[in-house]
């Protein structure tokens, strides 16, 4: 297997705060890998500097073996990755079969695209509200839409930051079972997850960020059985 | 009809209030009257109404880069200027022989275009957005303003045009189209009058068209949301680029006309107050709906000048009042708020989702 994606000796300063320090994450193809830390790790900065939104200090992103440090973010998007957002990234005044078309448009025509808005409709459980104003909807079906938008794009990588935060222990549930049909379908999936139970559910692989730095990477299991884990989480350890 | 010319089907969609046979007929029987209007009343009205509408392409300009690009221009009447007195300069330099009023005015326009693209190409390859880009676009006005203010010496001039400082310059010839034989000036009010009605009917028609296209799409999605649009794969920058350069356009199509019909123009269709008198139009209609602004410019032009012969400073109080009073009690704009209102009674009471 080969890796999808790469950072090699990734750094990122905000003038003195070293937020990202010397982070060598490597994803394989296929892989369900689940970033986790406490608040300040940097986990949402390592995300925008994969994204191309920051622009690393020093270090550099490999994906699918090209490196893209000096794209942006639309470019690489292009070549097959996907984000959903923390806060839900919708089209609010538009509705929600609308955010989607906007997001299918310029890979499909008419035709097939409202086929395939239909699929992403009914696979997302959003069936009664596809006419619904995207802003109205509630918490969870905004955060399903959006992960419709990512996913509408067919990414080979695809990047969830929070994807159940606000969420209800059901509708947690419900979207790890859509990660996981994502997964099995071959998206290489890189999850930002507080929640424990969703990491439980559905990662592999797990990587802990504290500091800026990886801190500990392993299966679930190893990382739930690592005292040093626990302690960063209850806030003993420094370094 | 709809299957041969696939765009006619975009005159109505998402983007845009009004569809279905009621809303066309309305607006067909709208233009009628318009055609007809000039047979029935006198040249002075006529040709107040060629200047109402002169204004309405900025109007519509902006409407699409603020109401449906989400960024707030105060460049609009830069480029009015820009274009108002390249054509100004053509003209008084070239005459008007054999329609050349008309490749000056098409010249304005290209000229705008090319500015509004390099400004433009700074402010969003820059990634200046939200005030910032209000406070460039209205510095670059107020630069031209002046500029144009300190010419007055006898030093500043482009051929045998004057700039004439704040006076502005006057005297260019009215516009002309080419026609066998001889052109045809479109001078005095009527032929002027159905020129600009008809140019103001395509405008409208075609920018329909635009927003409810798949540009018109992601513009809308920018506005929502720039950070999602651009990771969808989109290029927010060029999308946004060139709704500027079209607004420019439309701006500049605005001062090329209004020099032509008022023939002069000068530096105050710049100052601060004539910047920032379009967004009040726009504003107060609603500016995320082209016919909402398209109303609202015209009945908000009509309402300030008959305020005016009570004194131009008042006109421009109430002016800012109704800015004011719309942004407090209905933010997306009086028309649409309206529009939305009778569709909801229309539709009846909505069924529990």
């Amino acid at each position: 297997m080969m890796s999808i994606l790469e950072t090699r000796g990734l750094n990122k300063h905000f003038g003195g705060l070293h937020v990202t320090a010397d982070v060598n994450l490597v994803l394989e193809e296929g892989e369900l890998h689940c970033l986790i830390g406490p608040n300040g790790a940097g986990k949402s900065t390592l995300f925008r500097l994969i994204l191309g939104e920051h622009v690393p200090s020093s270090g550099a992103i490999f994906y699918a073996g090209h490196d893209i440090t000096a794209l942006k973010s639309f470019q690489r998007i292009r070549r097959g990755m996907s984000v959903k957002f923390q806060v839900p990234g919708i089209f609010k005044s538009l509705s929600a079969r609308q955010n989607l078309e906007i997001s299918l448009q310029h890979h499909l025509e008419r035709g097939s695209l409202e086929a395939e808005v239909d699929r992403l409709i009914d696979f997302l459980h959003l069936r009664d509200v596809r006419e619904q104003l995207a802003g109205n909807l509630s918490h969870g079906q905004k955060q399903w839409l959006e992960i419709g938008m990512a996913i509408s794009l067919k990414p080979k990588l695809l990047l969830l930051d929070e994807p159940t935060a606000g969420m209800s222990p059901t509708e947690t549930f419900a979207t790890g079972e859509i990660v996981q049909t994502l997964n099995a379908d071959g998206v290489t999936i890189l999850a930002v997850e507080h929640d424990m139970s969703f990491v439980r559910q559905v990662a592999r692989r797990v990587t802990v960020l504290h500091l800026g730095r990886i801190f500990a990477q392993g299966t679930i299991e190893e990382i739930v059985a690592d005292e040093r884990v626990a302690a960063i989480y209850l806030g003993h350890a420094n370094a | 009809m709809t299957r041969r010319f696939p765009f006619i089907r975009l005159l109505e969609g998402p983007q845009t209030l009004g569809r279905g046979p009621l809303f066309w007929s309305i607006a067909g029987a709208v233009l009628v009257a318009a055609m007809v209007y000039p047979l029935m009343t006198d040249g002075y009205t006529v040709g107040n109404t060629v200047y109402f509408f002169t204004w309405a392409f900025m109007a519509l300009g902006l409407c699409l880069v603020w109401g449906y690009g989400g960024s707030l221009s105060f460049g609009q009447t830069a480029f009015f200027g820009l274009s108002g007195y390249t054509y100004g300069i053509l003209t008084l330099n070239f005459g008007a022989a054999y329609g050349f009023t008309l490749i000056a005015l098409i010249a304005s326009l290209v000229c705008t275009a090319v500015f509004a693209a390099v400004l433009g190409y700074f402010l969003y390859f820059g990634r200046i957005s939200g005030v910032f880009l209000g406070i460039v676009t209205l510095s670059v006005t107020l630069v031209f303003e002046r500029f144009m203010a300190q010419t007055a010496g006898p030093e500043w001039h482009i051929g045998v045009a004057r700039l004439n400082g704040f006076n502005g310059m006057s005297g260019m010839p009215p516009l002309t189209l080419p026609w066998f034989g001889r052109a045809i000036a479109l001078f005095p009010d009527i032929g002027l009058y159905y020129f600009v009605l008809i140019l103001l009917v395509l405008s409208y028609l075609g920018l329909r068209i635009l927003v409810n296209s798949k540009f018109g799409n992601v513009l809308v999605a920018i506005r929502e949301n720039p950070e999602r649009a651009e990771m969808l794969g989109y290029d927010v920058r060029k999308y946004q680029l060139v709704a500027f350069v079209i607004g420019a356009v439309l701006a500049g199509l605005s001062g090329g006309l209004y020099t032509a019909w008022g023939q002069y123009i000068t530096p105050s269709s710049m100052s601060i107050t004539a910047a920032a008198l379009p967004i009040v139009w726009v504003a107060v209609g609603g500016r995320g709906d082209l016919t909402a602004t398209l109303i609202g410019t015209l009945a908000v032009l009509a309402a300030f000048q008959a305020l005016t012969i009570y004194g131009s400073q008042y006109a421009l109080v109430v002016m800012g009042l109704l800015l004011v009073l719309t942004v407090l009690i209905a933010p997306e704009g009086l028309i649409v708020t309206f529009a939305r209102f009778v569709g909801r009674m229309r539709r009846g009471p909505k069924e529990p989702a």
